[in-house]
């Protein structure tokens, strides 16, 4: 099952402003006044009283915790020489004596704050991924703008502070993972994304000046972890967006951009308040959620390309000969693509079935044996209704699914639909024999399966196939969203279409498909359409894009190759974020790019047919890189390394 | 319904014009400029296209010829014996790799209009919007006079990038139309003009005279092709910033230094007769920007601010 499935251990979530605002001990106050009003008559009486009590001890340990980092300071500010050193010594130690058990005061005293928190957090919910501080820009504004005004914080020394606690997250990797979970997340990073840019409670521009201070250190320290996102909204100056796009061109392909009113309609469609869903942003990859208010928790994977691959062998699993699928016919019977696109669905009902119940099976599991009282404590009404983040707590509960492979499947129904149905090109029978013999021998068939003249694709703003991912987004999302809600947390149901590192394991367990594709290979990543097989530049692919309705899930990641020189200049660079902002308005909720670089130019010399996406400025015009003589891709090859346009 | 022949359509184009801009390639041009770059406009009808690097070798087109047009000589790389070629596309259907193509198909303006207003959200957010290229889109002068009408109607900005070179009565029936002109002076002394360009240049300077008169100066930019030794000569140079001068509303001019493109002509079976392979030096086009900006021009390379 873990070819259809990615498994997850229940995870995800982001801090929000209660964190800033809140001491441990004034936690411990309201438990106490809960806990003295509870009614020993309510038939919950006595697990509320126990998780108010565990609530009541993690708060008490995060307290002993951090005093022990405040005497050893002491300790070590008793032997410095330094003077000057020994004075930073004995500020901290006294900062680790006042927070977490106080609301922090300054800026310095709000990232320890948070320091402390997160370091309990994650020890809790170990092996959990992504808690972030959300907002950061947002949350820390008021203590900067304070601590300026009033003469203790200068601009430079706010931007040590700053890099020291991105240092921290760096220093602390997410828990090794093996076997299948190593394969379809291969990462160490733990995904704690800081948010910059979008909107304030009221509904304001939230851009300030630490917006762009936090850039700029991430931009001078380029560390694996923290990650970041740029909330972009109609509300931001295109000065913050353009700022960003240039710390995005250095090539990592951060920043994202993440179109942050779009993020506050899906909250509001969910039922979350207006203030909480503008105080919302992005976690993890690209997962909307109201910060520090609800349990959004992801689930797993689900290998859309996979389960096409079932459909068409009538419910058996090619690779094991085993039938885990539904009998939903032999579709070299189907007399038309209705047929097909029914089967698909009704397979995927199916998988989905079993995935929802499983979902709510393992809810169970984590609420009953796996409470997180400490991360109870932060997030938004876990105290009030005596319950734990786990159990269904939380002000918000939602439960995603991870839908993965949207461009390998929209594809593959759009070169069946188009080569078998409309102009039969071939027939069922022979696409499925070539399939199964993985296109050897069928080298033709694979070739013009594979060309976007040849067969419609994804992400070329063809409506012939474009329309097949409109109709896939919009089924998945009203098919998940139909299912009831969860029986402990309550929680509803949601999409995401995000794969982190799945689309290549789930691309080795899957055989050859009808988009040409060859077994074993990744299938396509995200939203993005196949790899490749983007032929008409970022234009073209934000229109595809643009036509499926993500207001309906809870987010999708777009990657997109640039072009270099696309970054050369700031006039550029205004057009790059101009043509974000039209994406966004246009409905795109993310998209991150990824800069073409010199190597990958090298390569595609040398193999110019898996290159054939690749557009490339010439000179005031833009081509094909494979189709430009060879003199001229070394110029380009040698203006891409001197990074001058 | 009325129908025009382009070859390409470029979205996200950010140089020919304000904003982010759709580029349309319209074929045909009544000029044989010898250091041509988008030779793929330069005839009128569709054309054959073979991209060796993309082909795989697999014969598919050659059996696909009812006419025999193609062999394939030792090297193994195609000739396509255009004489009996008809274009009638079966090679192009057969070939899976897309290495063979047919540049140039038919579109009605409806279509076009279409394919347009696809971006017109990005031409709302840039201040963008269409460009007519080519070839010479005058030449397809109707076609393009509706599709510019249409435009207008839904308020989409247009530019022409035009050698200039037609009647004057359609140069005048389309700027009605038209929002700015990216208009190419190559070389100002006639003689030389017919030789490296196949055409005399009167029509194209009287063109510029009058539409001066008529549209707004800086609705007009003056596009220099910068070819060494032919168009970026000291006197020729001298002699359009004397040109430009004289007309006194051009306040923006474009240098578009020359590129070997031989490989483009290739594939299309045309003959390319540049014995220059070499694009100008740095030197000389600051040389030349610098004549320029003396006497206020605000000047370019290719549009890039
Ligand atoms: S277009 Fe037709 S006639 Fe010309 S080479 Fe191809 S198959 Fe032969
Ligand atoms: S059909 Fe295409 S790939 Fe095959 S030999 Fe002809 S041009 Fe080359």
């Amino acid at each position: 099952m873990d070819r259809i499935y990615g498994a997850k251990t229940p995870g995800h979530t982001a801090g929000g402003e209660k964190i800033f605002k809140t001491g441990v001990l004034d936690i411990k106050e309201k438990i106490k006044e809960i806990m003295n009003k509870l009614d020993r008559s309510d038939p919950e009486y006595f697990e509320k009283m126990q998780e108010l009590k565990a609530m009541d001890i993690v708060a008490d340990a995060i307290i002993i915790y951090a005093q022990r980092y405040s005497r050893r300071l002491l300790e070590i500010a008793e032997n410095e020489p330094d003077p000057e050193r020994r004075k930073e010594l004995m500020d901290m130690a006294e900062i680790c004596n006042w927070v977490p058990a106080h609301a922090p005061r300054t800026f310095w005293e709000a990232l320890q704050h948070y320091w402390f928190i997160h370091v309990g957090i994650t020890y809790e919910t170990n092996p959990w991924d992504s808690f972030t501080p959300g907002r950061l820009d947002l949350w820390l504004y008021p203590f900067y703008k304070k601590d300026i005004e009033e003469g203790r914080l200068t601009r430079e020394r706010a931007k040590e502070l700053l890099a020291c606690f991105f240092l921290k997250f760096n220093s602390q990797p997410a828990p090794p993972k093996v076997g299948v979970t190593h394969e379809e997340s291969s990462t160490y990073n733990d995904f704690s994304k800081i948010n910059v840019g979008g909107i304030k409670e009221d509904g304001s521009n939230n851009v300030n000046e630490l917006s762009y201070l936090i850039l700029e250190v991430y931009d001078e320290l380029r560390t694996l972890q923290p990650n970041f996102a740029v909330l972009v909204s109609e509300k931001n100056p295109d000065h913050f967006l353009i700022y960003a796009l240039k710390i995005a061109s250095a090539g990592f392909g951060e920043p994202p951009f993440f179109n942050h009113d779009g993020v506050v309609i899906k909250m509001l469609r969910q039922g979350k308040t207006l203030e909480d869903a503008r105080l919302s942003g992005v976690s993890g990859c690209v997962e909307s959620g109201a910060f520090g208010k609800e349990a959004y928790i992801l689930t797993g994977y689900f290998n859309l390309p996979k389960i096409l691959e079932i459909t068409l062998n009538n419910g058996v699993d090619p690779r094991t000969g085993k039938k885990i699928g539904l009998e939903t016919g032999n579709p070299e019977q189907f007399r038309d693509f209705q047929e097909l696109w029914d089967a698909f669905i009704k397979q995927v009902k199916y998988f989905l079935d079993l995935k929802m119940h499983g979902n709510d099976v393992i809810e169970a599991i984590y609420a009953r044996f796996m409470p997180v009282p400490f991360l109870s404590l932060w997030i938004e009404d876990c105290v009030e209704n005596c319950k734990d983040y786990n159990a269904g707590g939380a002000r918000y509960n939602t439960q995603y699914i991870q839908m993965v492979g949207l461009g390998t499947v929209t594809d593959s129904l759009a070169a069946i639909k188009y080569h078998v149905f409309e102009r039969k090109t071939f027939s069922m029978s022979e696409l499925m024999e070539a399939l199964r013999r993985n296109f050897e021998g069928y080298e033709l068939m694979m070739e013009m399966l594979r060309n976007p003249e040849k067969t419609p694709k994804y992400g070329n703003d063809d409506d012939r196939a474009d329309s097949l991912a409109v109709k896939i987004v919009e089924t998945l999302s009203n098919l998940v969203r139909s299912y009831p809600p969860s029986p402990i947390r309550r929680a509803s149901k949601e999409v995401y279409w995000l794969p982190t590192t799945v689309h290549v394991y789930f691309g080795k367990v899957t055989g050859a498909t009808p988009d040409g594709r060859k077994s074993g290979f990744p299938v396509s990543e995200g939203i993005s359409p196949v790899q490749g097989m983007d032929r008409k530049g970022i234009i073209a692919t934000f229109n595809s894009v643009a036509k499926c309705d993500w207001d309906k899930t809870g987010g999708a990641l777009l990657n997109v190759k640039l072009s270099p020189e696309i970054f050369g200049d700031e006039e550029n660079l205004r057009k790059l974020a101009q043509s974000i902002r039209a994406f966004f308005r246009l409905g795109g909720h993310h998209v991150q790019f990824n800069v073409v670089s010199a190597e990958v130019l090298r390569e595609a010399q040398k193999r110019p047919r898996d290159f054939q996406d690749l557009m490339v400025r010439v000179a005031g015009y833009s081509d094909y890189f494979v189709r430009l003589p060879k003199a001229l891709q070394d110029e380009i090859i040698t203006r891409v390394e001197k990074k001058s346009f | 319904m009325i129908k025009g022949i382009i070859f390409n359509i470029q979205k996200f184009a950010i140089y020919d014009g304000p904003g982010i801009r759709t580029i349309i390639f319209m074929k045909g041009c009544p000029l044989r400029c010898i250091w041509c770059q988008n030779p793929e406009g330069l005839m009128p009808h569709p054309q054959l296209c073979c991209y060796e690097r993309l082909c795989i070798h697999c014969h598919a087109c050659i059996q696909a010829c009812p006419k025999n047009a193609i062999i394939h000589n030792v090297e193994d790389t195609h000739i396509i014996n255009r004489e009996i070629c008809d274009m009638c596309g079966e090679c192009v259907e057969e070939c899976p790799t897309g290495a063979l193509g047919i540049i140039g198909k038919e579109i009605t303006v409806k279509d076009l209009i279409e394919e347009i207003q696809r971006d017109i959200k990005y031409f709302d957010s840039s201040e963008g919007g269409v460009t007519f290229s080519g070839g010479e889109p005058l030449f397809q002068a109707e076609f393009l006079y509706e599709t510019l009408k249409e435009c207008r109607e839904l308020g989409i900005h247009t530019a022409i990038e035009t050698s200039g070179y037609s009647s004057q009565e359609v140069i005048q029936k389309i700027s009605k139309y038209v929002n700015l002109f990216l208009y190419d002076i190559k070389i100002v002394d006639e003689e030389t003009h017919r030789k490296y360009t196949g055409v005399s240049n009167r029509l194209i300077l009287n063109n510029l005279r009058s539409l001066v008169l008529n549209v707004r100066g800086k609705d007009i930019i003056i596009r220099i092709p910068l070819v060494p030794t032919i168009t970026d000569s000291n006197q020729n140079i001298n002699n359009i910033v004397g040109l430009l001068v004289s007309l006194k509303d051009i306040e923006e001019v474009h240098l578009l230094p020359f590129h070997d493109v031989y490989e483009k002509y290739k594939s299309l079976g045309m003959p390319y007769t540049m014995t220059i392979h070499e694009p100008p030096n740095d030197d000389r086009i600051r040389y030349i920007k610098d004549k320029f900006v003396e006497q206020g021009f605000t000047v370019s390379l290719w549009g890039v601010k």
